[in-house]
């Protein structure tokens, strides 16, 4: 596990050495303030629970959008430049490069997304919200942020370069993300399985109520494990070639 | 140090390498000489567990790569043909990066790696990011990454591809230096670069090895039957009177099988030129004998470099060999399948 932290670290710290990490955090983040006041109809008169949960919905789409665009460096990049050979080639299993990336793009992720909390704040202190309604929908979106990565990952894994990993991990996000529209175009029991599969949808909506369901969190948790395995036995099958 | 048993690697139908079976000692410097697509780029990875062979048996200090691939990584040094930079960060911090990578603990890694630094006199740019290096500058920090764990075996894939002619005298007085600490095996499609650097060369051809020893006896195997051009001047006699003479005294050297008339670069009164073909090294008994029956020596040497008697040796000499060889590899290319580009171009 040490080693996915050297791994991680090292990832962690080369986003903020290039133009890639602050550009992302930024422009999450002004994009998350734009729709924060946009579209909550700040100068109209609403009920603060109703803005938070606006906020923890529009903040949604940028932090899917930042995880794809986070992680699909981070494996397809080290094949493109051929760096990956110095992991292959040094006693780390496949196991600690897939979770040292995905901590890497997690990292950055997770602190772009905690930057945003003066917007939650800023109800706290002009309106009446509760903090436990604060602290569900942000664990909702770093969930959802880490299903995401996961994909993200993923994608990278199957790549040879960037541009193919931004596309295999958009389509299988989109994939993802939309499969509660399916869901309503098909008949039970099929529909009631989509529904479940929708890693937005369904699932995030309890959070951003505030609401804690033991089974989103299962969800996105067992949804990110499945990826990061995936991306694992990618790399395996990739020495067996 | 090396024990290679009939290794084979095949890349879907197309056989990359074997049947190879090799051994290599402790503190030799090897060097692979083949041409491209001869098998010497997967046989350096599968010795540094980047690629596992499809049969046979590969040990590493006794310990085999498929059973054991991490405990083997950490006795190997790999630097492939384009060296694993992450141009982004300094020397100093990607070298200690590599070496906490091969599980260097941290209380030691700093004596390693300035130990690497010193060695590859990295010193002046350790603190420079990668990105901002020369090439030469650049395939030092790759060697340097290579031995920064102090492995047993180093592994160096085309460790003068791209280097300028100084840059090139300097990686081989690096690579010189490793000998002792280190067993070193580097590849190279260039028999001069091989046998500078090198204690033994292994000649591989389409994933065989054809040919195995010292460089003297590589150079005595390549000249065996070549043929020698000489160049005399014979004071006060015509061209055709030279040429004549030349061609009694080369007939009657003991070991040389023909002589013939040949094309003279140099023109003048008495000037002749001869080819000559026999039994190893003639040169010197043939300008001796020369010599000593007053014919004056103006030129005197092999009519093939080392090089293109290289390539007779694996089979790829005569006017038609360049196209044949062409055809060949245009063939293979069309029936094997693509690499991804993260074989980086195996050989």
């Amino acid at each position: 596990m040490s080693v996915a932290f050297l791994i991680a670290r090292r990832e962690f710290s080369s986003y903020f050495r290039s133009w890639i990490g602050p550009v992302l955090v930024a422009g999450t983040l002004l994009v998350d303030g734009l729709l924060f006041y946009w579209l909550n109809g700040l100068d109209q008169k609403r009920l603060s629970g109703e803005v938070l949960q606006q906020f923890f919905y529009n903040a949604s789409g940028p932090t899917m959008i930042a995880a794809i665009l986070l992680t699909i460096r981070v494996l397809a990049e080290e094949r493109q430049t051929g760096t990956m050979i110095l992991l292959s080639t040094s006693p780390v299993k496949d196991r600690d490069i897939v979770i040292g990336k995905f901590l890497a793009a997690y990292g950055v992720l997770a602190l772009t997304t905690l930057l945003s909390v003066y917007m939650p704040a800023w109800l706290f202190v002009h309106g009446k919200v509760a903090v436990g309604h604060i602290v569900v929908g942000y664990a909702g979106l770093l969930l959802l942020g880490a299903a995401l990565t996961a994909v993200g990952v993923f994608g990278s894994a199957l790549a040879s370069s960037q541009v193919v990993a931004l596309v295999v991990s958009a389509v299988l996000a989109a994939v993802f993300v939309l499969l509660w529209m399916v869901a309503k175009a098909t008949e039970p029991p099929l529909n009631q399985y989509l529904g479940a599969l929708a890693v937005h949808h369904e699932n995030f909506r309890p959070f951003m109520q505030g609401i804690l369901q033991p089974s989103g969190v299962v969800f996105y948790l067992v949804f990110t494990y499945a990826f990061l395995f995936a991306s694992v036995k990618v790399l395996e099958a990739r020495r067996w070639q | 140090m090396i024990e290679i048993q009939e290794l084979y690697k095949y890349y879907g139908d197309q056989r990359a390498v074997g049947p190879l079976t090799t051994n290599i000692e402790r503190g030799e410097i090897i060097g692979l000489l083949g041409l491209n697509g001869a098998g010497k780029t997967t046989t350096l990875r599968i010795l540094a567990c980047d690629l596992l062979p499809t049969s046979g048996s590969v040990k590493v200090a006794g310990v085999d790569v498929v059973e054991r691939p991490d405990e083997v990584k950490s006795k190997v040094g790999y630097l492939p043909d384009r060296p694993p930079l992450y141009e982004d960060q300094t020397v100093s911090d990607y070298l200690t990066f590599a070496a906490r990578l091969r599980g260097v603990p941290g209380h030691k890694t700093q004596k390693l790696v300035a130990e690497a630094v010193e060695l590859t006199e990295l010193g002046d740019v350790a603190k420079k990011v990668i990105g901002a290096l020369s090439h030469g500058y650049k395939q030092r920090v790759g060697i340097a990454q290579a031995i920064v764990h102090a492995p047993e075996l180093v592994v160096l894939d085309e460790p003068i591809s791209g280097l300028d002619p100084v840059q090139i005298v300097e990686m081989r007085e690096l690579v010189k230096n490793l000998k002792g600490d280190h067993t070193v095996v580097l590849s190279s499609h260039i028999l001069s670069e091989i046998s500078e650097t090198c204690d033994r060369i292994m000649v591989i051809n389409s994933g065989k090895i054809e040919w195995s020893g010292t460089e003297s006896e590589l150079s005595l195997a390549l000249r065996q039957g070549s043929r020698i051009s000489v160049t005399v001047r014979v004071s006060g006699a015509s061209e055709d009177a030279a040429l004549a003479r030349a061609t009694e005294i080369a007939q009657r050297v003991p070991g040389v099988s023909a002589v013939d008339a040949a094309a003279s670069s140099e023109t003048g009164p008495g000037v002749a030129s001869i080819s000559v073909r026999g039994e190893g090294d003639l040169r010197e008994a043939l300008c001796r004998a020369l010599v000593e029956a007053n014919v004056g020596v103006i030129a005197l040497g092999r009519e093939q470099e080392l090089e293109s008697m290289f390539l007779e040796l694996l089979g790829e000499s005569g006017e038609g060999a360049p196209v044949r060889r062409k055809k060949k590899r245009r063939k293979e290319e069309a029936e094997a399948p693509a690499p991804s580009p993260s074989e980086g171009g195996a050989a």
